[in-house]
């Protein structure tokens, strides 16, 4: 493995043991009392107009795909912008041509509408 | 210390990639799958391609399963109705049957493919996103410039896809 990975290897251990240890430290601990009363909106809290497992509107689909996609662009984008100096103006020409080709479709995609939330 | 973590996160990826299956709820499944991108994440860590594993967390495990899970949501996916007609021939004959395919394609590909050179954790090392700038811009600049049109098509075909709807 390449070096200086260990501070994110730690990181990551102990994001998941995290929850882990807090959902069994919870169980251990807290008494446990379920009844039907307790899961009803509390006082005068609103009362469920349905499912919260319904179907979702399409229009998050298109933003997750939009979002998606300019991600893509940008993990493109990051490499060039570390070695930005030794590739001088033939860099930029390059990432000029990339990004022209990407804002027609982004110019496209924004006279269409899909950015709107309708 | 290589070998360990390769066999280790390996390990992680095999179990994601059959929790995937097993899984009766789809949300499970596509959480099951951000174990599987992470994993090989690491993986990919481990041979050395460091721009590689940050792209992997960032664009599979994290925007690629948003996208899943939206995709789960829209559907309103549930758990799977429980099938009562359940053949017990199928795993009777279904996993020896597996393992004996799996072990006549790997004894095939051994004698069919020449020997690889084996893989040595740490011999490559021009995975850090300088050297990876390095080679998309001069050696690869044809694919990089073609890969826009690529994500061109993809944003035109997603909105033709899901405008239609709304219109």
């Amino acid at each position: 493995m390449p070096e200086g990975y260990l501070p994110i290897f730690l990181f990551m251990v102990v994001a998941i043991l995290f929850p882990i240890v807090a959902i069994v430290a919870a169980r251990l601990i807290r008494p446990g009392n379920p009844f039907a009363t307790k899961l009803e909106a509390y006082e005068c809290g609103i009362k469920a107009a349905s499912d919260s497992r319904g179907r979702y509107t399409v229009r998050f689909y298109i933003i997750a795909i939009l979002f998606v996609i300019f991600d893509v662009e940008t993990v493109f984008l990051y490499p060039w912008a570390v070695r930005y100096k030794q590739l001088g103006w033939f860099g930029v020409t390059e990432v000029a041509v990339f990004l022209a080709i990407l804002i027609v479709g982004y110019i496209w995609a924004f006279k269409k509408g899909a950015l709107e939330w309708v | 210390m290589d070998v360990i973590l390769f066999l280790l996160f390996a390990a992680i990826a095999v179990a994601c990639g059959v929790n995937l299956v097993v899984q009766k709820h789809p949300i499970a499944s596509a959480l099951s799958l951000v174990g599987v991108m992470g994993s090989l994440a690491v993986l990919y860590l481990l041979l050395g391609a460091e721009f590689i594993a940050a792209a992997q967390v960032i664009v599979y495990a994290g925007a690629i399963m948003v996208l899943f899970l939206f995709v789960i949501m829209l559907l309103n996916a549930g758990g799977e109705p429980k099938t009562p007609g359940k053949s017990r021939m199928a795993g009777l004959l279904g996993i020896p049957l597996m393992a004996v395919l799996l072990g006549l394609l790997s004894y095939l590909v051994q004698r069919a493919l020449p020997k690889p050179a084996g893989v040595t954790f740490g011999a490559f090392t021009g995975g850090k996103p300088y050297d990876v700038g390095k080679a998309i811009f001069t050696e690869y600049m044809l694919p990089f410039e073609i890969t826009s049109v690529l994500i061109l098509i993809a944003i035109l075909g997603a909105i033709v896809l899901a405008r239609k709807e709304i219109d």
